[in-house]
């Protein structure tokens, strides 16, 4: 590697007196991050909405992604409140509701098809146009270039037209909220027949906005691939690359591979929506009424087929980035190597292959075989065990570590066992005999939302405080950080725990009514009903997430005071020893004042006999590196 | 600031970045078409005895077709070859042979299609079958070019019936109980039929389009800096050769069996 030195061309030696003249660079003053504003004004629409700037892009993923999770919040509030209390307007802002909604919220009530409806978009917003473009997309963009010593993306201009994709996908949803007959309401599987029957334009609608979305990752993946491949820094060997950089790669090989079938399915759907096919559609479709004029002869089950090929290599799509930002978070903060880094990278493969052949898993009801089912069965047991792999070296890096709290570490250390718990109770659903009763049930609700909200969302806050100082020269305040992990982790708990004892008890999903025409207090004398403290749980659970909502606003102000009044820091304030944090604060355009070499593994923290308890990845001097990458041996 | 690698290979990886992203991005595209191969699988595989249509499209055009895309991507080969040696003037012949080859194709496939638009099943109220071209209609009646059979699955196995006896037939409009073309919506065949090759034909427009970019005004190029030139006539040429591959499967899985 060392032999490409002269062949890397992007960097130049410092020349302050052409800076000037440069009129598509400022490599040459890239300390001087105050001035280089002044030099090239590219306008407000070239620097902020079609910049090619990785960092701008990610931070523009950021910042929408965010938005939309706050609206999937929103419409989640909306679902308890109905839940709670069904057939009860909707307080403050119920007539709100119906002025922008009309019939279907009338008197601010959430009839069943707008709950539908929000349960859909709750679904939909979180997966594709928050957390994934959160995880993936957004910290993707802005990190991975500078971790691995790249100037940019290697294609800066399909990194754009990603984004822009991703932003009309997303408007696209948005807008069919006020469509005549509402957003699309079969559910964020969008399962054929229904999502064919339900008289609303909301699902060609949601059709369109993924087949944008899709087109968006797809590009945003062959950028990822092709920038790690391409653009490492000399001496950025693969076994020298920070796990958060395998995590993404990993992660972009899926979004590559699985996103296309979906979009294949999404065109099928569309087809019967729009142009009358029966692809989906079984021959003798009646719905409320006499046989319908589909030719069918179509199959239900190819829809679950070809959208869990995508779906569940989703899950590790929304999961691996967040491993990856907890890695980097524990190896920084416990001031020592990350635990088993060459078992953590060979699990993540591991992992990535693993989750194309366990989709079945979600389909057990289905009828589609036992031996079909056995496989799936077998292949989701297997697939559980790299991913405890890489918990277990999380947990093992913490043992023996002179462990330093903050905001960013709180929630990494908050993400593992709420991970953990999300996994183990994956295992009775992932089993077909058990998953026959859990199936369709709150507890398959609280599985999934133990991984991905207290589980990813919580590393994705992680990751928001550790890099934060790296995007604007300032650290978010310590105490609020710390009121709003330890508001959310209760809260999280208290809205999601309750669920795995109402899902026991069998109360069913996607009711609009939260389960009360199947309560004892309905139908009296009749055996396995749901019992009244089961159903009292929803007022709880109503309260933990409005407590849960509320404590997201110290975050938010947070954020955006810190941008202007947080505490000043350096270039490296937490001491890390990855490239991301070996540039000038803001990166400018091209991230380096001078080109990287990197000449030692990822997480050199309290090397013996170094000068600090840290030794950046490009620093010669110091102690020989015991071992030329970090696990070589 | 300028990206590395965008015209030299990469020392250690020996590649471009260019080539890195259309191979992943054909990668990608295989996923994509094996989705719908894999639900022609599934439809076909479902479909009740006798009622998968053996012999709709006609092989001949089929295989005018197939050739004429086996031509375009020799021409594309020889169009990226004229540019490694430096010759404008051949790059120039080749790519324009694509392009008419492409154009060729493009329009075999419409005429094909637009012959299953205007072929129509029309059930009678006799409980017999009328299905042919349309030839005209009006107000009263419908006047077709084909035949009126007995059983549905006559209509179904084309190729047991070698030689069929097409007439005109005069349809009374009271006679009509329902009458369909064969669009997407005529069953699963039709649907996946029009679905895999329109979303190839699409492939096929978009990459006649990029080629007629690189060919006309993107020529350009070839005077500042033909190395990279030529990295993009490679690299479209990839994404026509894939195109042409898909259709190597849709011949046969389409046409022949």
């Amino acid at each position: 590697m060392e032999s490409n030195v002269e062949q890397f061309p992007p960097y130049r030696p410092e020349e302050p007196a052409h800076a000037a003249h440069d009129d598509h660079g400022d490599h040459g003053h890239g300390h001087d991050s105050h001035g280089h504003e002044e030099h090239h004004q590219p306008g407000f629409w070239q620097s902020f909405i079609f910049s090619t700037d990785h960092k701008v892009i990610g931070i523009q993923y950021g910042l929408t992604a965010l938005s939309f999770m706050l609206f999937g919040l929103f419409l989640m509030l909306l679902m308890r409140w109905q839940i709670a209390h069904p057939g009860v307007p909707v307080p403050v802002i119920g007539p709100l509701l119906e002025k922008i909604l009309g019939q279907p919220a009338a008197h601010g009530i959430i009839s069943p098809e707008l709950y539908n409806a929000f349960g859909a978009m709750h679904g939909t917003i979180m997966v594709f146009l928050g957390v994934v473009p959160l995880a993936f997309a957004a910290f993707g963009n802005y990190v991975v270039p500078l971790m691995i010593g790249a100037p940019d993306m290697t294609f800066p201009r399909i990194n754009m037209a990603s984004f822009h994709a991703f932003l009309l996908g997303g408007l696209v949803m948005f807008t069919s909220f006020f469509i005549p007959g509402g957003a699309a309401q079969a559910g964020w599987t969008s399962y054929s027949p229904l999502a064919s029957t339900i008289p609303t334009d909301g699902q060609a609608f949601w059709l369109v906005g993924m087949v944008l979305l899709i087109t968006s990752s797809l590009l945003g993946a062959v950028n990822f691939i092709a920038t790690i491949i391409q653009l490492r820094a000399p001496g950025m060997t693969w076994m020298r690359m920070p796990f958060f950089v395998w995590a993404q790669f990993v992660t972009a090989f899926l979004l590559l591979l699985a996103f296309p079938p979906l979009e294949a399915a999404g065109l099928m759907q569309l087809m019967d929506n729009v142009a009358h096919t029966s692809f989906f559609l079984p021959t003798g479709l009646a719905v409320s009424g006499p046989v319908g004029q589909a030719s069918g002869g179509g199959s239900p089950l190819l829809w679950q087929h070809l959208f869990w090929f995508l779906g569940h290599p989703e899950v590790y799509v929304l999961i691996l980035p967040a491993m990856g930002i907890v890695g980097e978070i524990i190896a920084n903060n416990t001031r020592k190597p990350i635990w088993g880094y060459k078992s953590l990278v060979y699990s993540v493969f591991v992992v990535g292959f693993l989750s194309f052949i366990v989709w079945a898993h979600h389909m057990y009801m289905t009828g589609m075989g036992q031996k079909i089912a056995t496989f799936f069965q077998a292949t989701t047991m297997i697939i559980s065990i790299p991913s405890v792999v890489i918990l277990t070296c999380m947990f093992l890096s913490l043992w023996g570590g002179a462990i330093r709290i903050n905001t960013p570490m709180l929630f990494a250390l908050g993400f593992l066992p709420m991970f953990g718990i999300g996994g183990l109770t994956g295992l009775p659903l992932g089993l077909a005999a058990s998953d026959l009763y859990l199936h369709d049930t709150y507890y398959v609700i609280a599985h999934f939302h133990y991984v991905v909200a207290p589980g990813t969302i919580f590393a994705l806050f992680a990751g928001v405080y550790f890099w934060f100082p790296k995007m604007t020269g300032r650290k978010m305040n310590e105490f609020w950080g710390s009121v709003h992990f330890w508001c959310s982790f209760v809260f999280m708990n208290l809205v999601f725990m309750p669920m795995f004892a109402q899902g026991i008890k069998g109360m069913l999903r996607r009711m609009s009514d939260g389960g009360v025409n199947y309560s004892a207090a309905r139908v009296p004398g009749v055996t396995d009903t749901l019992p009244g403290n089961i159903m009292e749980l929803n007022s709880w659970i109503l309260y933990a997430a409005i407590c849960l909502g509320l404590a997201q606003i110290p975050f938010i102000i947070n954020l955006f005071w810190s941008i202007k009044h947080g505490e000043k820091v350096g270039d490296n304030p937490w001491e890390a020893t990855t490239l991301d944090w070996q540039t000038p604060t803001p990166p400018p355009h091209g991230n380096f004042a001078t080109e990287p070499h990197v000449v030692r593994g990822p997480y050199d923290y309290s090397l013996p006999g170094a000068p600090r308890d840290f030794t950046p990845q490009t620093e010669r001097s110091g102690p020989a590196n015991p071992q030329p990458a970090p696990g070589a041996h | 600031m300028e990206i590395p690698y965008t015209v030299k290979n990469r020392p250690d990886t020996g590649i471009y970045n260019a080539k890195v992203g259309i191979w992943l991005f054909l990668a990608s595209e295989v996923m994509l078409f094996g989705g719908l191969f894999s639900a022609y699988v599934m439809l076909r595989v479902g479909a009740p005895e006798g009622l998968w249509p053996h012999g709709w499209l006609d092989v001949r055009f089929g295989t005018v077709n197939t050739i004429l895309l086996a031509l375009s991507a020799i021409t594309t080969l020889l169009a990226w070859a004229a540019c490694k040696v430096r010759d404008f003037g051949k790059f120039k012949f080749f790519h324009a042979c694509t392009i008419v080859l492409a154009l060729a194709f493009l329009g075999i496939k419409s005429y094909e299609y637009h012959d299953k638009w205007i072929h129509y099943e029309i059930q009678l109220k006799d409980g017999t079958i009328a299905d042919g071209h349309l030839e005209e209609q009006d107000d009263k009646e419908v006047v077709i070019h084909g035949r009126i059979v007995t059983d549905k699955k006559d209509l179904y196995d084309l190729r047991a019936q070698p030689d069929l006896k097409l007439t005109e037939l005069h349809i009374d409009r009271s006679k009509i109980v329902k009458m369909q073309n064969y669009g997407p919506w005529h069953n699963t065949f039709t649907a996946i039929y029009f679905t895999l090759t329109g979303l190839h034909a699409l492939h096929i427009l978009g990459g006649t389009l990029v080629i007629f970019y690189l060919w006309g005004p993107g020529s350009k190029m070839w005077k500042t800096d033909p190395e990279r030139f030529t990295n993009r006539i490679e690299v479209s040429g990839l994404f026509w050769h894939f195109v042409d591959l898909v259709w190597i499967f849709l011949f046969p899985v389409l046409y022949l069996t």
